[in-house]
């Protein structure tokens, strides 16, 4: 157990600090979205699992050999057969810190999960009375605005696409085609769902280099990846088109300026340009069987915490 | 009229047509006039007083409408403008606020003024 904590918070530390530092540099990403996907959620599950375990081994090593005995010797000291004695102040202390900080974890995605749901709730109310669904294509609404933009409000079977009224004069209906492809496959691919996890990772955790890096590469891989999809539907050039004319009419606008000047536009990767250059000038994407070996880590790298944790005796005690 | 949603949408047109405070009764007699939906040929059947007031206090708990109280019946007014209200929507849509990606996917995120120069001249305009 003793030996456990100790790998566990090693664990911890690379992945908090140096893998994603890493990983949000290299570039290999763009050309592999759904592997590096599949890699930033394993990073931060696993992670998070060896920043409890670690406190909760380390807090057992008296009580117990592997986590199932020192559980059992905890119930023995909450029903009061075993003194509290055994347990000594620093094992308690790091007992503690893994219940407040798995607390922590919870309450914060359950508390930006509503959050979330409150201001989604807001935003369909005034949808609901500011826009007019559009005739021809289902599951879609027109606001009245000049500004060219396109978005998408999930919300399971409610989840509605928006359209200004800007957009639709902005655009020709190939390149408008590029855009709903765009938004549906946030939709189908419920980007939502990371989105919101790695949004509560951050605010959980917010002085962590791992999370604010991961929501970013999160947001900017989504954007690949329903870029991806739009492709092979739309030609290459229609898609570049709608997004340069979106980006530059959007930029116009009195209420794109005043956002910029809040200290947030810090946090918003050029994911825009970033997009574009990837189309414009693209780069093959990784081979399958790389993908697959990145993939293959990725799960690797989760089981690894989990067996430490789970299965007794890998390590010496 | 087919739904509580295009009812809700009505109701507040109508509101922001009149700038002064009005009852069901006469919103009822105003829903009635207005032809019903795009083809017109459709006779709906007369609105019911009740149903028009299930529709406000729907619209007041979220906040978009208010009662007065002083007079019966009572009368309903628009809490802001339609203006007013389509600002808040766009700012939720534009704005970064922390949680907003995770609310709503926009198709562009926020564009720097660099990056919006670069695009001008790429598109030759």
């Amino acid at each position: 157990m003793y030996w456990t904590s100790w790998f566990l918070a090693a664990l911890a530390v690379v992945l908090a600090w140096p893998v994603p530092v890493f990983l949000a540099r290299a570039t290999w990403p763009a050309r592999a979205p759904f592997a590096a996907m599949v890699l930033w959620q394993s990073i931060a599950l696993a992670g998070g699992l060896s920043m409890i375990g670690a406190m909760l081994c380390y807090g057992l090593v008296p009580l117990g050999d592997n986590l199932a005995s020192g559980l059992r010797g905890l119930v023995r000291i909450f029903l009061g057969t075993e003194s509290l004695d055994t347990l000594g102040l620093i094992h308690a202390f790091a007992l503690s810190a893994a219940a407040l900080l798995s607390a922590h974890l919870v309450f914060t995605l359950w508390l930006t999960y509503f959050r979330i749901q409150q201001q989604r709730r807001r935003h369909r109310d005034l949808l609901n009375i500011l826009s007019s669904p559009s005739n021809d294509r289902p599951g879609t609404v027109v606001i009245n605005h000049q500004a060219p933009v396109a978005y998408c409000l999930p919300g399971g079977s409610r989840s509605v696409t928006v359209l200004s009224d800007g957009l639709l004069e902005l655009l020709s209906p190939e390149e408008l085609r590029a855009v709903l492809l765009h938004e549906q496959t946030h939709l189908t691919q419920h980007h939502h769902l990371l989105l919101w996890a790695f949004a509560a990772w951050r605010s959980a955790l917010p002085w962590l280099p791992t999370s604010k890096l991961a929501q970013r590469a999160v947001s900017s891989l989504i954007e690949i990846m329903a870029d991806d999809v739009a492709l092979r539907s739309v030609s290459k050039s229609t898609l570049v088109t709608a997004i340069a004319l979106v980006a530059s009419g959007s930029a116009q606008l009195p209420a794109a300026a005043l956002v910029q000047d809040s200290s947030a536009q810090i946090d918003t990767p050029a994911t825009t340009s970033a997009r574009l250059s990837r189309l414009l000038t693209p780069a093959p994407s990784l081979g399958a069987g790389l993908q697959a070996l990145i993939i293959v880590g990725a799960l690797l790298l989760l089981a690894v915490p989990t067996a430490l944790l789970v299965v007794p005796g890998i390590l010496p005690q | 009229m087919a739904t509580l949603g295009d009812l809700e949408r009505a109701v507040m047109d109508l509101l922001w047509e009149h700038q002064e405070a009005i009852t069901a009764n006469i919103l009822r007699d105003l829903l009635s006039q207005r032809p019903s939906g795009d083809d017109g040929a459709t006779e709906s059947r007369p609105l019911a007083v009740t149903t028009v007031l299930t529709v406000l206090s729907r619209l007041e708990k979220k906040g978009l409408v208010e009662r007065e109280r002083a007079s019966r019946p009572h009368r309903y007014r628009a809490v802001t403008s339609r203006a007013d209200h389509t600002a808040e929507l766009m700012l939720e849509v534009l704005g970064s606020a922390t949680d907003r990606e995770a609310v709503l996917a926009r198709f562009i995120g926020t564009v720097s003024d660099g990056e919006a120069e670069t695009l001008r001249k790429l598109l030759g305009r």
